[in-house]
């Protein structure tokens, strides 16, 4: 019964990974932009309900996906079939495309809150987004490396 | 600052009931577990202490001082909500009575109650997108509408809003990680679709309030009352999820690391 489960463990690395991406980076965010550095804001007057709606549910998603991608993780290492090669891809993926969605949606479109606020907000922005796209980018380019090398479950 | 028409003592026969009320819910559970015990069952005594912490938070959140101050001060108002619709309810939840009331049961009566759980209108209650809609919908309704204000002005109606926190919390919190056996299970997507989305209404709801703070509550009182919700609320839903996914973990177990 090796067959079916190869595929299946393949993308659950993958989704195991990209879960606790976007709670890794959602949690980061909240740590420490809101709490450490006080640089983002509970609430901005400029949110839209929109935002506010968006706020909520990434709220809500990064928690469930911090706590359930690390028990896939749990279970594909008692499965002896955890690629962290591929994982790795998949946490890039998931914070790269949470922080970019964060800083374009949710701090320009929606108006939920600025990066810091200062007047040479554009560096900030610039940085930010950078490190979003190297993340994203990084994340694809390892998931696609490892597409054929992911490990086989071991029948033991 | 207003003054209120609730007074320290305004009310005493309503604090009587309800303390009689907690503690009949305490020795109703611990008779179950010597009757089970008698009868051969063994009860863990973990549950027992989970029951009794469970109505002694949901017993904090409408007798006691906290509950007092929840009239005048915001931060109390929403510490008294995440006790009696999150903190008690998945305490309760975690002590399985109703396991625990068919086990201790006679005959007759332990089937009545199967018969009444499994019965339409209980299974609706009970199934998972009501029990959000209740507990998640039904916070949102006292915001949104003068119960707010009611609740300050007449001391049933305070009551009467954490009976419906507490039960509402109570059927969510069994809709998604209850140990009490269900006639029929619901299956995981929905029950992740409901977590996350019960956890997005709470938090969309603390932001809101931060923002339109309700009339008579500084507003600095609110926005501080609106991040207790926002953050000691995500905490209780954390365990929620953790018991959801350890709940799946142990179910998703492969056959040959089970095997003896």
């Amino acid at each position: 019964m090796t067959q079916p489960h190869e595929t299946s463990y393949s993308a659950r690395n993958l989704w195991s990974g990209i879960l606790f991406g976007i709670g890794a980076i959602a949690f980061i965010d909240e740590a420490v932009f809101h709490q450490l550095l006080h640089w983002h804001h509970f609430y901005d007057r400029s949110t839209t309900e929109v935002g506010l709606v968006s706020d909520g549910v990434f709220h809500a998603v990064s928690w469930f996906a911090t706590i359930a991608g690390l028990f896939l993780l749990a279970d594909l290492r008692r499965r002896h079939a955890l690629h962290w090669g591929r994982w790795t891809g998949g946490v890039l993926i998931g914070a790269g495309s949470f922080q970019l969605y964060d800083g374009t949606i949710q701090h320009k479109v929606l108006g939920l809150h600025q990066i810091r606020y200062v007047d040479d907000l554009i560096v900030y922005d610039i940085v930010w987004h950078a490190v979003a796209i190297a993340m994203l980018v990084a994340g694809i380019v390892t998931v696609v490396r490892t597409r054929r090398s992911v490990a086989q479950p071991s029948e033991a | 600052m207003t003054v209120h028409a609730h007074g320290v003592g305004s009310a005493p026969t309503v604090d009587i009931a309800l303390a009689l009320l907690a503690a009949g819910a305490v020795a109703a559970y611990i008779a179950g577990v010597v009757i089970s015990r008698r009868r051969g069952r063994p009860w863990p005594t973990g549950r027992a202490v989970l029951w009794c912490c469970g109505v002694a938070a949901g017993a904090a959140s409408v007798i006691g001082p906290l509950a007092d101050a929840a009239h005048d001060s915001f931060v109390a108002h929403m510490t008294t909500h995440l006790l009696a619709g999150m903190v008690a309810p998945v305490l309760l939840v975690l002590a399985a009575p109703v396991t625990l009331a068919l086990r201790s049961l006679a005959v007759t009566p332990a089937r009545r109650l199967s018969r009444v759980l499994g019965s339409a209108p209980a299974r609706f209650v009970a199934h998972p997108i009501t029990a959000t809609v209740l507990s998640a919908g039904g916070l949102w309704l006292i915001y949104v509408t003068p119960i707010v204000d009611a609740m300050r002005e007449v001391p049933l109606v305070h009551v009467a809003v954490h009976a419906h926190l507490l039960l509402a919390g109570y059927l969510f919190t069994a809709a998604v990680i209850g140990l009490d056996p269900r006639p029929h299970p619901s299956s995981r997507a929905l029950v992740v679709a409901v977590i996350v989305l019960a956890m997005a209404a709470h938090a969309i709801l603390a932001k809101y309030l931060y923002a339109n703070p309700p009339e008579g509550f500084a507003v600095a009182d609110v926005r501080a009352g609106a991040q207790v919700m926002y953050y000691a609320g995500a905490w209780v839903e954390a365990v929620v999820v953790v018991i959801f996914c350890a709940r799946w973990y142990r179910a998703a177990a492969p056959r040959a690391a089970t095997a003896p």
